[in-house]
């Protein structure tokens, strides 16, 4: 009796617990973290702006470079860049401050959103594809 | 001590109560404005007395841009002279800038496709890093924008000139090391002028409310010169 008692506590903790891991924000994790590091440039709809941004919505880039896009990401891009068959030129920042959780979040929102439906990452495989690209710190 | 922090918690209500009021205030002014079909002139004005067939006579100067002279992206003096009699929307922007700038132009772009056929509206970006921003960079950017030269000009020029004029137009602008949007801070206004190159409106080009709004008060000035014409 004194034992099932115990257990059906532990149980009422467990789901408690569960419970409010569903109400934090990381579900929308991603989203915020486009709003604040790529929406000023990129826009709200991912459409970019005309041949100066580059749109997120509907780029081939996003399935052609899969690999590099945590290290993009993190670090920023120079030089010419094409996406949807139009070239683009112009730098783009990095976001240095944000961990492998946090790009990961990132990449899957853009990765998902927009209309767009590439598959998303694991954070095993975007740790492993920064390895690449170490953060640096000044 | 408890009663002291109560009435210090008091006296901070009603002041924030204050700011809020007058706040609204100063807003609903600007509404009002709107909804009589005329736009105040904003900014700084002064009474200045002169004599006119030896009778003092007393008007009311109202804050004007002074005179300019910027090149624009091909390179074509853009002056006081081009702007007069229009009506036309300034802002100040780099075109590297990674911050607020891309949805400004965003922003603008969309002014630019409702007044492009409207040859007494101009629009007319200052860039705020002029090292950078040469007569080729803003062409570039300018044709990746894909807008007409005669309509958009994208200037530049001295920089103690455009930091100057940018005061003028009431829009802070400051070289800064050590912000985030690549060593410039600036303020994401459009700033709206009459043909007498008067303030009449001063909207946030980040915001798309905001910039509806500009876009309801530009045929308000339009109409105004019209009226003003006959």
């Amino acid at each position: 009796m004194r034992r099932n008692k115990w257990l059906s506590v532990a149980l009422g903790l467990l789901s408690l617990s569960t419970l409010t891991q569903c109400f934090t924000d990381n579900q929308n994790e991603g989203q915020r973290l486009y709003a604040a590091n790529c929406q000023s440039c990129h826009m709200e709809d991912g459409s970019g702006l005309r041949s100066l941004i580059p749109p997120l919505a509907g780029a081939d880039y996003l399935q052609q470079h899969r690999q590099q896009l945590p290290c993009l990401t993190r670090h920023g891009v120079e030089g010419p860049m094409v996406v949807n068959g139009i070239e683009y030129n112009r730098a783009m920042p990095g976001a240095e401050q944000l961990g492998a959780d946090e790009i990961t979040n990132l990449l899957n929102y853009i990765q998902t959103s927009f209309g767009n439906s590439n598959p998303r990452y694991t954070i095993q495989e975007v740790e492993k594809l920064l390895e690449a690209c170490p953060p640096h710190y000044d | 001590m408890s009663n002291n922090s109560k009435f210090n918690a008091l006296r901070r209500g009603i002041l924030i109560a204050a700011l809020a009021l007058s706040a609204g205030f100063i807003y609903s002014c600007t509404e009002i404005g709107a909804e009589g079909n005329t736009l105040p002139i904003l900014g700084e004005r002064e009474a200045v007395a002169r004599e006119v067939n030896g009778k003092t006579v007393v008007d009311t100067v109202y804050h004007q841009i002074p005179d300019f002279a910027f090149v624009d992206q091909d390179s074509q003096q853009v002056t006081q002279q081009t702007v007069d009699g229009k009506i036309y929307v300034a802002d100040f922007f780099f075109t590297s800038c990674p911050s607020i700038c891309p949805k400004m132009k965003s922003q603008m772009l969309r002014v630019y496709e409702e007044f492009k056929d409207d040859p007494d509206v101009l629009l007319l970006s200052h860039s705020i890093d002029p090292q950078h921003d040469t007569v080729a960079v803003l062409k570039d950017y300018a044709e990746r924008l894909g807008v007409e030269s005669e309509k958009w000009h994208f200037l530049t020029g001295e920089k103690d000139s455009i930091y100057g004029i940018a005061m003028q137009y009431l829009v802070g602008v400051e070289e800064d090391g050590n912000a985030a949007g690549g060593g410039f801070t600036h303020g994401g206004h459009f700033v709206l002028l009459d043909g007498q190159r008067r303030i009449r409106g001063v909207y946030d080009g980040t915001k798309e409310a905001s910039v509806d709004q500009l876009m309801q008060d530009i045929p308000l000035l339009l109409n105004e010169k019209q009226h003003a014409q006959k």
